[in-house]
């Protein structure tokens, strides 16, 4: 890692640019950007005092087992083995075991009480037990959407029909970006774990939204954004040269054009070449002092969650208004304890570090986290490979801390055998109206006119705010 | 105003002042004028009253309609929403303007509300007597003369005579002609989607006579590119890609297919024509290869593969996919909305909904729910094996060659065992085989016994309580006239959405012309391209479009004819520059007083800057290509895991349109210039300016490769001198010389400080070929 570090510098003096990102970017003769990450947000927002800034959303897809992290069901312990009783099942959407016979699994794992709220954490989760009391558990998570790609979409945009914001892209259209160098919606996706579900980049589309507030993916191998880095053989000073040399090019011809748009691409151009810089300075985690890598278990570069998770709060440091981190692998069909060992293995401590981290740093305050999959998975045996469970939506977990959350609270719950959310439904739209509150939205009066429609994050079914969560 | 004010004197009741006041604010925008109901009225109880007072029954509230004059007009108790002549008698006005917080109109808690412009509007017009007329989308266009102007030496056709006569209206008078340049380019992005060549620039310089514009036209529309820009327009409406769409996102075989969209716009097929074989080729008796290859289209939407979809649930989306497809691409209707409900604006109900899909329920569609393997290309027969049309008639030709050869060399008597020796013969023959093995699948579709389908109450796959439905068009359009003991056909639906008499065909006219009118201008007569129904935005224009729609119908559906006519409007040809007194009167540019600029789509912002470096390959048809693409760009997908390996030949530098069309990873370059995933019927694509755009200018290879290939033409063939080479590379990438100051600002990268870093002479004009690709002209069309 020295070695990086000291390859950057030496570049940088060679380049005769012992200075920063600013002092790059006023090669380019840009002091203050005229595009805050390209936007303000929609005048009138915040409707109301925000708890918190910025979100990042751990999303473990593939789907982790409800019934294997927070949701504790001993009569599917005492019914393991037996035939799953068919009024929990007629007439409900069944994924991989469509016409099989159904017989309960019971947890495939013990649970213990954290904290002072005393919240059931299961053994796969020993760092999660350490920060019992400041997640707040919904237990009763329902979605629409039974098959991983579809019910990703509708995680991230509230319906299964392609072509819709994402809620990333909603919140900054809707509260604009704090950073004038960084995109205000950032992608990570980590390695590591089994056989991964593919992810499509629809889950980060802008969709009916303008472009500028799509999601950018950030990798931690290759360029860390496409086409961030500068052709061969050209230089720092070379690029910034030409950039300035193509901005004045185009302000020059634009006397006669008189077209906006190039003012727009004026700035377009400054913004980018900032990103050549402050890309590469973000994705540069050499400068992070040993005990916090060794925290989240991060090796930089090698693209892993702990990695991310380290990223993460740069982003957040940096401004990033919504961040969010793909793990996949927890789509366990078989071979559960196996893979979950594997998947919380490579997340638990991560998590945990991002948390304390930001909380150490104030920033927990107005940070809003989210944790979950896309779907949770039957109380039903799977069998590929040692027991396992299929894709289930009728009832499962996720947790919230930070800005506004109240931690150590458990809130909804699932039928005895983990079936059906019975308490305190929670729907994506209320999960999504519940976030946007938080971050001082009212999910009624957040809409884009497309189609003809008002369009909102929440849809035209009804939605609430649980409040039962808030602190 | 003040003096206008008091121009009206003291005679002026309280009330007409208002009305005045309204009219003058009013004014300032284009809907002045005397009130349309269709163009001014309606769209405000659209947007405002019928969420609650529309078509959906569901919803309704107080039983109250107001997208139906009856209802909306009817005495209740005494009171009605709308008394004619009388706004104060009107319960409508009353309750928008009252204070009463739980009587007021729209809700309070709705988002909703009207501006006091638009209170005064609906007041003037119920106090005019309330004129009612239908939706203007799905009224009947009627032939119409052109009206007369006062000026009468500007018009070049028709379309003139409809715009010039609302310039005048509004004492506006059209902006200049472009100069030849802006023209000559105007026409080439428009008509290829690529920079012209610099010969044709000159020519036209050289003489821009109407008749030297006419053949440039002429020349633009029969060139092979004019299909190619065409099929890139067509494939984002029908969301045409190369891979499936879900989940692994496997390949499929589909490229026969954008072969035969480029065809048939180059062979100028008839619409109507090409509507049918689309829809139902399969259903033509003896259908060619072509009309097969046709119903690919029938094929194009997103499939599962994943390992335990529920095929009831994936057949009910997939026909819910073929619905919003067939109605947005043709009729411009936003059916999808009735997927779960009656349509909240438009009188499209949920049962026409479910009807439109058994249309479709007899689509062979159900085999890669077993055969669909993770392999690439998967599996989603049926499918054929076929040639090109491009290649069969390649291979014709060499077929009449084999024959031609044979026949000289046969010496009577001696039978066929003498030709094996003629190297001709071998020749041609290597390249039969050749071109045979060149054949490529395509999913086609075929017809099965017809699938059930069922009203889905709330769209619910697993409620099996609905009514049974048979085939049927949307109900408030019309129906299919035929034997009524006969089950209609994809092929009776195709007839009725072109045909003009009995069926939808002025609308789907209208709705086409519209969207040629906007590769024309960037901007439709009605800015909504893909919504003709009551939340779309009414066309300023309304005459002009219907105009252009009976046009097309009675030119046999030509649509090299409807942009012959188009580019052959002085209105197409006024220069695009937005004076400030236009950007405040006329900010949408309705009238039309003026051009548009605007950024070239994806594709042509690709082909024209590989033009310009002399780079493109100018060869049609075939499989997909891949350019270069960042490493590990594909590395989320799986099922299996992908490697991408980039055309390292010539193939890499095709046309846009030839890209493999990735839907859950579209090429970067592509998707940063606003290239749809083609998941949905896409008619309008935003047109960005991001720094991400930027990033991809400056640093894709593609593009530094091609300002390298510039840089070394430059050098070749601009002489010596760094003046005469800036000279020759701004007539390459802009039709034009460079002034002083450009010359100036260039020169500074060749030399000067900064770039003594051991830079050669080359790599200087690298730097300057890549400033030049980087620029805003180079992309915007004027």
């Amino acid at each position: 890692m020295n070695e990086q570090k000291i390859n950057r510098r030496t570049f940088l003096q060679r380049s005769g640019l012992n200075l920063g990102t600013a002092a790059l970017a006023s090669l380019i003769g840009a002091e203050r950007p005229k595009v805050l990450g390209s936007t303000t947000g929609v005048p009138g927002l915040p409707h109301h005092f925000a708890r918190a800034k910025r979100v990042i959303f751990l999303c473990m897809a593939g789907g982790p087992s409800h019934l294997e992290t927070f949701d504790y069901k001993p009569t599917l312990a005492a019914l393991d083995g037996k035939p799953m009783p068919d009024s929990y099942t007629k007439g409900q959407p069944i994924a991989q075991l469509q016409g099989t016979a159904l017989k309960c699994q019971g947890p495939l794992t013990q649970f213990k009480r954290y904290g002072q709220s005393g919240q059931l954490v299961s053994d796969f989760l020993p760092w999660h037990a350490k920060m019992a009391d400041e997640i707040a558990v919904v237990r009763s998570m329902v979605t629409e959407q039974i098959n991983h790609d579809p019910a990703h979409t509708f995680m991230n945009t509230g319906t299964g029909i392609s072509g819709r914001p994402s809620m990333g892209s909603w919140i900054n259209y809707g509260l604009g970006s704090e950073s004038s160098d960084l995109p205000g919606f950032v992608v990570l996706t980590s390695v590591g774990g089994r056989n991964p579900q593919p992810i499509a980049s629809r889950q980060w589309s802008s969709g009916f939204l303008p472009s500028r507030y799509q999601g950018v993916e950030f990798q931690a191998s290759g360029d860390p954004v496409n086409y961030v880095k500068s052709p061969k053989n050209v230089t720092t000073l070379q690029q910034g040269k030409l950039v300035k040399t193509i901005n004045q090019l185009n302000m020059h011809r634009n006397r006669r054009l008189q077209d906006p748009e190039v003012e727009t691409r004026v700035a377009a151009y400054e913004m980018a070449f900032r990103m050549q810089m402050s890309v590469p300075e973000l994705m540069d985690v050499s400068g992070e002092p040993e005990h916090i890598l060794e925290m989240y278990g991060a090796n930089p570069g090698d693209g892993s969650y702990a990695s991310n998770c380290l990223l993460a709060r740069r982003l957040a440091e940096r401004g990033v208004r919504f961040i969010q981190l793909y793990h996949r692998g927890w789509d366990h069909h078989g071979d559960l304890v196996k893979y979950m060992n594997t998947c919380c293995g490579l997340t638990d401590k991560p998590t945990w570090a991002l948390l304390t981290d930001l909380k150490q740093r104030g920033m927990l305050d107005d940070t809003l986290i989210v944790w979950g999959g896309e779907f949770g998975r039957t109380p039903m045996y799977q069998g590929k490979g040692g027991p396992g469970r299929d894709h289930h939506i009728k009832g499962f977990s996720m947790w919230l801390a930070g800005g506004g959350v109240k931690g150590g609270s458990q809130y909804g719950a699932t039928d005895d055998l983990g079936y059906h959310a019975v308490e305190d439904i929670v729907h994506v739209r209320d999960l999504h109206a519940t976030m946007l509150h938080l971050l001082g939205i009212d999910h009624r009066h957040f809409s884009v006119p497309f189609q003809g429609l008002d369009m909102r994050l929440t849809g035209v079914e009804s939605s609430r705010v649980v409040n039962g969560i808030l602190s | 105003m003040i003096e206008s004010l008091s121009n009206l004197g003291m005679a002026c009741q309280i009330r007409s002042l208002r009305w005045m006041l309204v009219c003058l604010v009013v004014c300032g925008s284009v809907s002045a004028g005397p009130i349309d109901f269709s163009r001014d009225i309606r769209p405000l109880l659209s947007d405002r009253c019928f969420f609650c007072h529309g078509p959906d029954g569901e919803e309704r509230k107080a039983d109250l309609r107001l997208d139906l004059e009856e209802a909306a007009k009817l005495s209740r108790s005494g009171v009605a929403a709308i008394v004619a002549g009388s706004p104060e008698k009107s319960e409508l006005i009353a309750r928008i303007k009252t204070h009463d917080r739980d009587d007021r109109m729209p809700p309070v808690d709705s988002g909703k509300s009207l501006s006091d412009e638009e209170v005064a509007l609906l007041e003037r017009w119920i106090l005019e007597g309330a004129p009612w007329s239908d939706h203007w989308a799905y009224k009947l266009p009627e032939r119409r003369p052109a009206p007369a102007t006062e000026e009468t030496g500007w018009g070049q056709n028709w379309i003139d005579d409809w715009v010039l006569s609302k310039l005048e209206e509004r004492a506006l008078a059209p902006s200049k002609d472009a100069d030849p340049v802006t023209l000559v380019r105007r026409l080439s992005f428009d008509l290829t989607g690529l920079v012209p060549e610099p010969e044709t620039v000159a020519s036209f310089q050289n003489d821009p006579s109407r008749q030297a514009y006419g053949r440039l036209v002429d020349a633009f529309l029969e060139s092979p590119q004019f299909g190619e820009r065409m099929a890139s327009y067509w494939l984002d409406l029908v969301r045409y890609a190369d891979t499936v769409g879900y989940h692994g996102d496997q390949d499929h075989n589909i490229s026969p297919y954008r072969d035969y969209v480029i065809d048939a716009f180059n062979e100028n097929l008839s619409f109507d024509q090409f509507t049918i074989e689309q829809l139902a080729g399969d259903l033509l008796a003896e259908p060619t290869m072509d009309q097969l290859i046709a119903t690919g289209y029938n094929r194009l939407l997103q499939t599962s593969h994943e390992g335990g979809v529920q095929q009831k649930e994936y057949l009910a989306i997939y026909a819910a996919d073929r619905v919003r497809n067939v109605s947005g691409v043709w009729l411009g209707a936003t059916m999808g909305c009735a997927q779960c409900h009656d349509h909240k604006y438009d009188p499209i109900t949920s049962k026409d909904f479910y009807a439109m899909q058994a249309f479709f329920s007899d689509v062979d569609e159900v085999k890669h729910f077993k055969n669909g393997t993770n392999n690439l290309p998967t599996r989603r027969e049926p499918e054929i094996e076929v040639l090109s049309k491009r290649e069969r008639l390649v291979a014709a030709m060499i077929d009449r060659e084999i024959e031609s050869v044979s026949k000289n060399l046969v010496v009577p008597g001696t039978g066929d065992g003498s030709l094996e020796g003629s190297p001709r013969l071998e020749t041609l023959r290597a390249l039969k085989k050749r071109i045979e093995g060149t054949k490529r699948k395509v999913m086609v579709t075929q017809s099965v016994e017809p699938r059930t389908i069922r009203l889905l109450p709330r769209g619910n796959w697993l409620d099996d309580s609905g009514p049974v439905l048979q085939p049927a068009v949307p109900e408030f359009l019309g129906e299919l006239k035929g034997a009524a003991d006969q089950r209609s056909t994809r092929l009776d639906l195709a007839r009725w959405l072109t045909d003009a008499e009995n069926g939808a065909g002025l609308l789907t006219a209208r709705v086409f012309v519209n969207r040629f009118w906007f590769l024309m201008f960037g901007s439709g007569l009605s800015r909504s391209l893909d919504d003709f129904g009551g939340q779309g935005e009414p066309p300023y224009h309304g005459e002009l479009l219907d105009q252009l729609a009976i046009e097309f119908v009675d030119s046999g559906w030509d649509v090299k004819h409807i942009f012959r006519l188009i580019a052959g409007s002085r209105t197409y040809r006024q220069d695009s520059l937005e004076t400030e007194g236009l950007r405040t009167r006329d900010p949408y540019n309705q009238l039309l007083a003026r051009q548009a600029r605007f950024r070239l789509p994806a594709e042509a912002v690709r082909d024209s800057l590989l033009q310009i470096s002399g780079l493109l390959n100018h060869e049609i048809g075939g499989a997909s290509v891949k350019p270069y693409q960042p490493e590990g760009y594909y590395r989320h997908l799986n099922f299996p895991p992908r490697k991408y390996k980039a055309h390292s030949d010539g193939q890499q530098w095709r046309r846009g349109v030839y890209v493999h069309w990735q839907r859950q990873f579209l090429h970067p370059m592509m998707a940063a210039f606003d290239a749809p995933s083609r998941e949905e019927c896409t008619s309008q694509r935003p047109a960005s300016n991001t720094p991400v755009a930027a990033l991809v200018l400056l640093n894709d290879p593609s593009f530094v490769e091609a300002a390298e290939a510039f840089a070394k033409r430059i050098m070749e063939f601009g002489g010596p001198e760094p003046e005469g080479r800036l000279r020759f590379a701004f007539q390459q990438a802009l039709s034009r010389d460079p002034d002083e100051t450009e010359i100036e600002i260039l020169s500074r990268l060749l030399s000067g400080p900064g770039n003594d870093l051991g830079e050669s002479e080359k790599q200087h004009w690298v730097s300057v070929a890549r400033a030049i690709l980087n620029l805003s002209e180079a992309i915007t069309r004027h």
